[in-house]
């Protein structure tokens, strides 16, 4: 965005504009209620200002935040802000104090406000902000201000090109999927477009099922037409007619915004017939999906659409046989935003960036034990270390970074030593990960390895569509094994079935879920045997946090003897009078945990 | 299945209910394709998916009843059982189950024994930075509300609040 058009953005035309994030993220720690304080301050005192709503910028970890900009003042974001500071924050900078806030924007004078620039904090100058430059800073509800800072300028000039033309720019791109596999995105595009048929469907997959990963929901609520436009621009390239944008119900706003954003887009001739005078013809549907893990994936988010739920065999592939047996481009929400950025601003804009093989940004969703949750959008190829230590703070306050879990369910687990490692599709494959949609969970010494790998067989277990063998009982044997394992009751020759299972799983199953379910037990096999070990020969969890190998103790200076946790406990192994410290008879307890969650104190913990 | 047998069940259901089963597949078409948006609706209004009304789904559509339990136990959404005033979805995604959500979980669980709220396990709202993350969906309006960085003790205040609200 050029500063001019960032500048009007943020200055709006009062005396004062207040920027409200208002998305899934923002919502959860109370954007509403700040927006609504916002509002009665502007009533009460009477002040010429505007609340200008807008979506996430990423630093999550903010949450929620505003920014205020004032005539003749400098743009100041507040972190953490609470309904009832809002006053306070804003007579205070009307009154040109800017103490509290977190950032400036940007300055505008020499003035020292002894706050630190945006641009000068690791989280901010590390990134490379390309698909979400918009992000917290347009209202994602208004197509005006989108095309303010160029969009649709995209779409324009891809229509004044052949759709050879466009695949060609796309090519010289270098752009792969962000959705998982990483494949050239031109080629896809060129293998839909020589199919010959009556009709062709793109479909744009924002079903982003992984868990740890919401870059989609934050780019589609933020900044949707974004996407919109990428969509249509494949659509022209291959030739299709008819789009969906594909959703889940758990993501309800983002459903919202993208269902918005075609409404406009179609008020403004960007979709529908003849777009933009030209004689192409393309109109898009959101489809809310009734949530599965699976439906990610191409073929089976096809069949849902269809109103089935499986998977199926590839080859033939969507491009060539897809939704109704017609040829169909299934592409992700970030490659989208990509496509419709690169025709914006040029392709050098984007191979500036990235690796000789991968070229360009990725936004990465940092979250788990790090000071600075949030989503990054770096260069491919940055490390592990710069993204998990510099952007994301590292750990918090007394703890160690232990791994880190890249690509989810399908990922792995890379451990500490090897945080030098670039994210790039290549490096993550060779060491057991995969790049996946660009989670990274933090895992420090308080996580057990162990215990994170049964929790992914147990959340694949459940996704597993039961269409093949070795995904429904493969997955189901190694889930029993590693439960056997995190309740002391493993058996050393169980690490080799684990391996021999894991790899003949991989080889085997029907789709990419069974394919890569494994990844994550292998993944920590080869990094954190030793947990493994300790658990089965020693029956212990070095991590105290698998629940049959820990015993629960009451800390005597923190008990009141309120007598909660005994009569919570199932087998009366709780015994203490009233307003005494209570005692855990360690041989009775069947360590449920149910005392250490419902006492109001504390006063209980694991050893 | 007999003719017989179709009016039987009908007969068994609510005429209001059936009415409505009836208006939302003719809005989106006696398909196969439309299974899961009728679903979506009939859910909406029913707030689960009663037995009865999956088998005049599979009646009109034409599609065997053993597909349609299949399809909607099959998807998160769709739940098979009644439901409280309230449903409580604990995130037990990664990020979540990392920080806790287990505890949350319980710690609802023993909360809300005593009123009408449903405390289940969810997949990942995409808030996985705010973790662990609780939605909460009022099956009364259908209004959700998403409350993050929770520890046991915002949950307890949670239920308390959500609770207080409740009807007798
Ligand atoms: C189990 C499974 C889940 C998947 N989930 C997603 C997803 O949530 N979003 C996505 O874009 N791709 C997902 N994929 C990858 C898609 O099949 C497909 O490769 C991708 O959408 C292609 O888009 P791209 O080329 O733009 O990356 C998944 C694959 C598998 C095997
Ligand atoms: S690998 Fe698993 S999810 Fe994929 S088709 Fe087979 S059973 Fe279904
Ligand atoms: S892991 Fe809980 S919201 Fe994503």
């Amino acid at each position: 965005m050029s500063k001019y058009s960032l500048h009007e953005i943020i200055y709006g035309h009062h005396d004062l504009r207040v920027h409200v994030p208002i998305s899934s993220c923002t919502l959860a720690t109370g954007a509403q209620e700040v927006y609504r304080a916002i509002e009665d301050y502007i009533k009460r005192t009477g002040v010429s200002a505007e609340i200008h709503r807008v979506g996430c910028m990423g630093l999550c970890f903010l949450d929620p935040w505003i920014m205020i900009a004032g005539k003749n003042l400098p743009p100041a974001i507040y972190a953490n802000v609470k309904p009832l500071d809002v006053e306070k924050i804003l007579d205070r900078y009307l009154s040109e104090d800017l103490s509290g806030a977190y950032a400036l924007r940007f300055r505008i004078d020499d003035k020292d406000y002894g706050i630190p620039l945006l641009d000068d904090k690791p989280e901010w100058k590390y990134q490379v902000r390309f698909v979400s430059r918009n992000c917290g800073i347009i209202d994602p509800e208004s197509i005006d201000e989108y095309i303010r800072t160029g969009g649709y300028e995209g779409l324009r000039k891809a229509l004044k090109m052949k759709p050879e033309e466009v695949i060609e720019v796309v090519r010289k791109s270098g752009l792969r999927g962000r959705g998982g596999a990483g494949f050239p995105t031109w080629l896809k595009w060129k293998i839909t477009y020589e199919q010959k048929s009556d009709e062709k469907y793109v479909i744009c997959n924002g079903d982003e099922g992984d868990p740890g990963a919401f870059m989609n929901r934050l780019l589609a609520e933020s900044d949707p037409h974004r996407v919109v436009e990428g969509l249509i621009i494949a659509a022209y390239a291959v030739g299709a007619t008819k789009g969906y944008i594909f959703v889940r119900a758990e993501k309800p706003l983002m459903a919202d915004r993208l269902e918005k954003a075609v409404v406009e887009a179609r008020k403004k001739g960007f979709l529908g017939e003849k777009i933009l005078g030209t004689s192409f013809n393309f109109d898009i549907e959101v489809y809310r999906s009734a949530g599965a893990f699976v439906c990610g994936e191409e073929t089976a988010l096809i069949a849902a659409i269809e109103g089935r739920a499986r998977p199926r065999q590839r080859p033939p592939y969507p491009a060539v046989s897809g939704l109704w047996g017609k040829p169909t481009l299934v592409n992700n929400v970030e490659t989208l935003a990509h496509v419709a950025t690169i025709f914006q601003v040029g392709v050098e804009e984007f191979t500036k960036y990235g690796t000789e093989k991968s070229k360009g940004t990725k936004m990465f969703c940092v979250t788990g034990a790090v000071k600075r949750t949030g989503v990054y959008e770096v260069p491919v190829g940055t490390t592990i270390k710069k993204l998990v230590y510099e952007l994301a703070g590292g750990p918090i306050e007394g703890r160690k970074v232990k791994a880190v879990q890249v690509g989810g369910p399908s990922g792995g687990c890379i451990p500490f030593n090897l945080f030098d490692l670039e994210l790039d599709y290549e490096t993550l494959q060779a060491y057991g990960a995969i790049m996946g949609s660009g989670g990274l969970v933090v895992i420090d010494d308080s996580g057990c390895m162990v215990n994170v790998a049964k929790y992914f067989t147990d959340f694949t277990l459940a996704e597993s569509c039961g269409k093949c063998l070795p995904c429904r009982v493969g997955m189901k044997i190694m889930n029993d094994i590693l439960g056997r394992i995190v309740n002391g009751e493993g058996d050393v020759s169980d690490i080799e079935v684990l391996r021999d299972l894991g790899v003949s799983i991989i080889k085997t199953s029907l789709c990419g879920l069974g394919g890569s379910a494994p990844n994550p037990v292998l993944s920590t096999l080869r990094y954190f045997d030793n947990e493994y070990r300790e658990h089965i020969e020693n029956r212990k969890c070095p991590a105290k946090v698998c629940p049959k190998l820990v015993t629960y103790v009451i800390i005597n200076e923190k008990c009141r003897g309120c007598g909660v946790c005994a009569r919570q406990c199932p087998a009366n192994a709780i015994t203490g009078a009233a307003g005494k410290p209570h005692y855990i008879d360690s041989s009775k307890c069947v360590r449920c945990g149910a005392c250490l969650i419902s006492c109001p104190f504390g006063a209980i913990e694991k050893t | 299945m007999s003719r017989v047998e179709i009016s039987k069940i009908e007969y068994a259901i609510e005429t209001d209910v059936l009415r409505l089963v009836e208006t939302i597949i003719s809005k989106h078409g006696c398909n196969r394709s439309k299974l899961i948006p009728i679903l979506q609706d009939i859910q909406n209004e029913l707030k689960y998916l009663p037995r009865k009304v999956l088998e005049v789904v599979s009646s009109k559509l034409g599609v065997p009843i053993s597909d349609i339990i299949s399809v909607a136990s099959f998807y998160h959404q769709f739940r098979l059982e009644p439901v409280g005033e309230y449903v409580f979805q604990v995130c037990f995604g990664t990020a979540c189950y990392l920080r806790g959500a287990s505890n949350v979980y319980e710690a609802l669980k023993l909360a809300t024994s005593k009123v009408s709220i449903t405390v289940e396990k969810a997949r990942c709202f995409g808030c996985c930075s705010l973790a662990p993350v609780v939605m909460v969906i009022s099956t009364r309006t259908g209004e959700k509300y998403i409350h993050g960085r929770l520890n046991t003790n915002d949950a307890r205040k949670i239920a308390l609040k959500y609770s207080a609200t409740i009807r007798k």
